[in-house]
């Protein structure tokens, strides 16, 4: 048999997602079951004084209507993921009867016939706010004597924090060159296809509650609920449905909705679904990004990094969803290169703006601008080749294991495990044929065409533990089950892990079959996030698929009466060296070692049930890494940008399936070109949302998107025994920096800056306009 | 449950096949196909118009069925993605989707597919270029597009 | 996002449908391709107890009329009906031009032109152009029949001289003759979105190249299709690219006064105005010296 892994196996979900016969959450039977509508608060911070629910629950079709202060027994807090001492933190309630802190945050919720008539009953509700002063911006939230996004804190700080290795200040002082500058990332969402969704149905013969939630992290939310309901963990059941239309992070958070659905489901003994529409994804589905770095670089006349500065505003929203995305930011600003002196200072604080949390890329696009942009500027600053001064800082190959003397996200100690992230460059600068594009650049220059050249470097924590784990069972019908307690989004698990299996087990990936995200299935789990299943569950899969090769070689060694060593497998049969007649099919060993005849005792040495299962807790987090280059021309008139050639140079260790690793990759990249070009979610001062549809905030449609050149270079992660890395958000750390380098690039005779991501039309022409004597003197050149 | 006292008789044929219902006055066509005809393949992205999901084709025209009321289609021919397979095996068109990994969640793929279904019917698709503004009218998230466009060429051509 | 209770009426007969509007009055509203009214209910930021659906009324408004010294656009023509006609190509371009950069096909499939011209919205396509083609529009009602100008149909953002019993029945305008020269330039931050701001323009010219009649219209940045006079008569007069592209420029700025947005400052709509109007005007020259080559 072939081996598996490394072969571009065509999907196995895509039969049933091509003909419409995927099953999304909204797509499934669920008989009788009543459609739910929240209303969400119109305010960025007020207080609730008064609530008339008479009207709603008059209207016909309407079977009830809950206010938060109805709901009284579950507003109790969601808790943020990732934890500090010193994080002052403020309860986030499923649907708080009290003060509210975001527009979107949900007040009350009806339970309808239809969604039609549950949405008519909302504009029945009426409220009495008290409306507060608001927060929209780190700058307001750090304002002293401002506003306060919790009206009884003392201030907006949810945590200062600062990671530093060597002496940064002394270091900057010394250094012959320094450079600072400040930088916003502007908020954005995940905004997958199909947004979130819930439906529960409770049974009261067993007391036990099935949800179906379209969450990235089932086992999470079970363990949530199973708190705020003080519920056993066995008596909820939580399935994210076979087909998820996206994650990209914000399914990964778990929302009041999700405690408020099941809990209303139980009450009023009825299956409830609610299905968010855009227009709610838009003001409560977490977002990510905005923040603001003041760096510093100091640097020798070589280019040579003395040392990094950066500060660090970022903005948590109305709560502390968790602070996984700034400390992963903060431990990304270095990347791939050697800084002796590395100071980062962190302030995190509330705004009443929708919470943030990871989306695709969390923490790291910000971190990758700030440094990536700097780069360019020492570059500029010494009149030297920003490749060449790259080259001269990157990490080398030889150099791995690589202490970066801050702390990871995971607790550990910063360490990138493998690489070579100067291959890496320069096979994206050969790609993109940097030599003759820079000769191109003069040329076109002197024309007064404005051709920039971006490059970012970039490293990417991920696999992160805890654990994963997998479950491998002999059915009672003679196929193998691979069970998975992580759920997909689209990433391909039914096909990627039956070939892992395959491999393990040494049997055609046929006769295997892979189920993913049900608490029910599997004792334990934590979800799909942070590029870390393949990582973490794929181990667990091999492991699991290993052990039960064992068991199904040494029943079939046994009832055939052979050594073990001497079983091969030929389809699904287990044979005396490839011969058929003396074979069992894997039915036939289900038969006897998981069927058994009912009080007839097992024959000699056969050992009973055949299911293995295995946890896979990495030592830390594992670096993949990557490198993108683009060349763009700018139109200084309308601020248009056209890219004119994008590569992608990506290494997430060995793949377990080329084509679906490239698939995440190029669409990662999309990602990251909407966040440098075209994503705003904003809000004005008041902190009302200004961009809640799509026409509004654009995202990218296959016209925008460029043709990309993507290669891999493979190092093996010495931490888990596949080799492998994440894949997932690899293309979209470095595009926001790589484009927003491109484009000052083109612009350097202007002089004009980009400090922003996205850097959009208007902002380009502005900051060209900030020198109109430059813009004339180029054009009389 | 239907609104007050309104509800509109409808018929017309769904990939073929004729249908007879009532509906009430302000139910959209996605709803419809979605609800009472169970089709489910036809999906809701941001019911406004924009992302494309729930493309279907009305009478030749490919047509955002969340833009249409349920009564509007009553008379017409509606195809949607799930009668694009011929005889059980995936058409020309699915099977380059397959091939060139042009979905990933697939929750945008049978807006992606009934577009260029419709745009096919116009006409060859003549280079990237064109594959790339026949995609233009539909979001997808996961994919970048690379395997779209890959998929449409193949098949369009 | 599901819309709120209405009542849905599809009456057969243009009498009919008028009849309906006149009844109910404000509480009505006309669908036609419904690209730009279904998503307002959807998001239930336009309430109607009403809805009359004007698609059944027949094939007559559903077919545009090229006649010897008229082009007529009846109320049900498809905007892709009309982008995909040779006839229309060939003797208004600039319409074609610009219903290519109205959304994408699938909206185009459905949306109506006269539908878009009574949404009003100042930032779509149509409303410039059919301004620059000076457009003649005929509203019709249970009272009576009427026709407006098309410098006198747009009031304001999303509001024109309709009432609230009035149906754009079609809009007109003249055969251009032999020496008009046009184009359509708008720039949009992504392809199908609204422009940051657009400019359709339409030039006559004699025998030596002098301008005879010049009339640009500006989308984007005012609450209705801007025509830009002191440009018109910068250009009026002279040949193309006599006048330099700087003076037209601060001409067009100085005309408009658009206001600022998360997706553009006023400052950069009306830089980009004078930018378009300079790409139009070229493309206009292009134009009428590939007709004389």
């Amino acid at each position: 048999m072939t081996t598996m892994i490394g072969t571009s196996v065509p999907r196995r979900e895509d039969e049933r997602l091509l003909t419409g016969r995927g099953r999304y959450l909204d797509d499934l039977d669920l008989p009788d079951a009543l459609a739910a509508a929240f209303l969400r608060s119109s305010n960025a911070h007020a207080r609730i004084l008064q609530i008339d629910l008479s009207a709603a629950r008059e209207l016909p079709g309407v079977i009830a209507v809950f206010s938060g202060a109805d709901l009284a027994e579950i507003q109790k807090p969601l808790a943020p993921k990732v934890l500090h001492p010193q994080l002052k933190d403020f309860p986030r309630l499923p649907m708080p009867p009290g003060e509210l802190h975001y527009v979107g945050e949900p007040v009350a919720v009806v339970i309808a016939e239809t969604r039609y008539i549950a949405e008519d009953a909302l504009e029945l509700i009426d409220v009495d706010y008290e409306v507060l002063p608001a927060v929209a911006s780190t700058a307001a939230a750090l304002e002293p004597g401002g506003p306060l996004a919790h009206s009884d804190a003392e201030s907006n700080v949810a945590v200062l924090l600062t990671q530093s290795a060597g002496n940064t200040a002394e270091a900057l002082r010394t250094a012959p060159n320094r450079l600072s500058e400040e930088f916003f990332v502007m908020r954005g969402g995940g905004h997958s296809m199909e947004p979130r969704a819930v439906a529960a149905r409770y049974e009261p013969a067993t007391g036990q509650l099935t949800i179906w939630d379209t969450t990235q992290s089932p086992h999470y939310a079970r363990q949530q609920l199973s708190v705020i309901y003080e519920m056993a963990e066995d008596d909820i059941r939580v399935i994210a449905p076979p087909d998820v239309g996206g994650g990209f992070g914000p399914k990964a958070q778990f929302y009041g909705e999700e405690v408020v659905i099941p809990w209303v489901a139980k009450k009023l003994r009825r299956p409830v679904k609610w299905v968010e529409d855009r227009q709610e994804n838009f003001v409560s589905a977490m977002m990510e990004r905005s923040q603001t770095h003041r760096i510093e670089v100091g640097f020798d006349d070589d280019g040579m990094l003395l040392a990094v500065k950066d500060v660090i505003e970022h903005d948590q929203g109305a709560y502390c969803a968790g602070l996984q995305v700034p400390s992963i930011t903060t431990a990304t600003v270095p990347g791939p290169y050697r800084i002796p002196n590395i100071e980062i200072e962190l302030r995190a604080c509330y705004t009443n703006m929708v919470p943030t949390s990871s989306v695709r890329g969390a923490g790291r696009p910000q971190a990758v601008f700030a440094m990536e942009r700097m780069m360019d500027r020492v570059a500029e600053h010494l009149g030297l080749d920003p490749a060449e001064v790259r080259f001269r800082n990157l990490i080398q190959a030889d150099e791995f294991p690589y202490k970066v003397g801050i702390t990871f996200r995971d607790g550990s100690p910063l360490t990138y495990d493998s690489g070579d992230f100067p291959r890496l460059l320069e096979g994206t600068l050969d790609r993109l044929g940097y030599a003759e594009a820079r000769a191109e650049q003069a040329k076109l220059r002197a024309e007064g065409r404005y051709i920039g050249i971006g490059i970012a470097a970039y490293v990417e924590g991920c696999g992160l533990g805890p654990y994963e784990g997998a479950k491998v069972r002999l059915t009672n019908t003679g196929r193998v089950l691979v069970t998975l307690a992580a759920a997909g989004q689209g990433q391909g698990y039914e096909t990627v892990y039956a070939q892992i299996a395959s491999d393990g087990l040494g049997i055609d990936m046929d006769h295997i079959d892979v189920l993913t995200g049900d608490t029910s299935r599997i004792p334990f789990g934590q979800g799909t996030f942070a590029s870390r299943i393949t990582a973490t569950a794929g181990p667990a899969v091999l492991d699991a698929a290993q052990q039960m090769r064992v068991r199904l070689v040494d029943t079939a060694a046994n009832l055939l009466g052979c050594d073990p060593a001497e079983i091969t497998f030929t389809g699904d049969r287990a044979s005396l060296n490839g011969d058929l007649e003396k074979s069992l099919s894997l039915l036939e060993i289900a038969r006897v070692a998981n069927i058994g005849k009912h009080g007839i005792t097992l024959p000699v040495g056969i050992s009973a049930g055949l299911e293995t299962s295995s946890y896979f807790a990495p030592e830390r987090a594992a670096y993949a890494s990557g490198a993108h280059a683009a060349m763009v021309e700018v139109d200084p008139e309308t601020g248009g940008i056209e890219i004119l050639k994008y590569v992608i140079g990506h290494d997430c260790g060995n793949v377990i399936n080329p084509k679906l690793v490239d698939g995440q990759v190029l669409g990662g990249f999309a990602h990251g070109l909407g966040n440098a070009m075209y994503e705003e979610a904003a809000y004005d001062a008041e902190g009302q949302p200004q961009a809640t549809s799509y026409l509004d905030y654009s995202l990218v449609s296959a016209a925008e998107v460029p043709t990309v050149e993507l290669f891999h270079i493979h190092s093996p992660s010495p931490l888990n025994p596949l080799g492998v890395k994440g894949a997932g958000e690899g293309g979209t750390i470095p595009a926001p920096a790589t484009i927003a380098n491109a484009v000052e690039d083109a612009l350097r005779p202007l002089g004009a800056r980009v400090n922003r991501a996205p850097v959009t039309p208007a902002r380009i022409v502005e900051a060209i306009h900030g020198d109109e004597q430059a813009l004339a003197e180029v054009r009389g050149s | 449950m239907p609104d007050v006292d309104t509800g509109h008789r409808i018929t017309g044929t769904v990939n073929g096949a004729a249908y007879d219902e009532v509906v009430d006055d302000r139910m959209t066509l996605a709803d419809f196909l979605r609800e009472k005809l169970r089709l489910t393949g036809t999906h809701l992205g941001c019911e406004h118009g924009v992302c494309g999901a729930c493309t279907v084709i009305v009478d030749g025209a490919a047509s955002r069925s969340c833009l249409m009321l349920a009564v509007q289609a009553d008379g017409t021919e509606i195809e949607t993605v799930e009668v694009l397979a011929e005889d059980g095996e995936l058409n020309r068109l699915q099977a380059a989707f397959k091939k060139n990994h042009a979905l990933q969640c697939g929750f945008c793929t049978s807006g992606f597919l009934m577009s260029v279904t419709a745009a096919m019917r116009e006409g060859a698709i003549r280079d990237e270029g064109h594959a790339r503004e026949v995609l233009s009218g539909n979001i997808c998230r996961c994919t970048g597009y690379t395997g779209l466009v890959k998929a449409v060429l193949e098949a369009g051509e | 996002m599901k819309p709120g209770q209405f009542t849905y009426h599809a009456p057969r007969e243009l009498g009919e449908a008028l009849e309906l509007l006149q009844e109910f009055g404000d509480e009505a509203k006309v669908l036609a391709g419904g690209q730009s009214l279904m998503p307002m209910l959807n998001f239930r930021l336009a309430r109607v107890d009403h809805l009359v659906d004007i698609n059944r009324l027949g094939g007559r408004l559903g077919e545009p009329r090229f006649d010897a010294g008229t082009i007529t656009i009846p109320a049900l023509v498809r905007q892709r009906q009309l982008e995909r006609s040779e006839e229309t190509a060939r003797v208004l371009p600039v319409l074609t031009e610009a219903l290519r950069q109205v959304a994408h096909p699938q909206i185009r499939n459905r949306g109506t032109i006269c539908g878009s011209l009574a949404h009003a919205d100042p930032a779509a396509e149509l409303p410039s152009v059919l301004s620059v083609l000076d457009a003649t529009f005929t509203l019709v009602s249970a009272r009576g029949t009427r026709t407006v100008a098309a410098a006198d149909f747009f009031l304001f953002h999303l509001t024109t001289v309709l009432e609230p019993d009035e149906i754009l029945l079609e809009v007109s305008v003249r055969r251009p003759p032999p020496n008009q020269f046009s184009a359509f330039r708008e720039f949009a931050t992504r392809r199908g979105d609204f422009a940051l701001a657009g400019v359709a323009a339409l030039c006559e010219v004699d025998g030596d190249g002098v301008v005879t009649e010049c009339r640009i219209a500006a989308a984007g940045v005012a609450p209705v299709p801007q025509r830009l006079r002191a440009v018109e008569g910068l250009v009026t007069g002279s040949r193309l690219g006599e006048t330099s592209a700087s003076e037209i420029a601060d001409a067009a700025r100085a005309e408009v006064e658009p206001t600022s947005d998360i997706h553009a400052s006023a400052t950069y709509r009306s830089r980009l105005t004078g930018v378009l109007v300079n790409r139009a005007l070229v493309d206009i020259r292009t134009k009428q010296e590939a007709a004389h080559a």
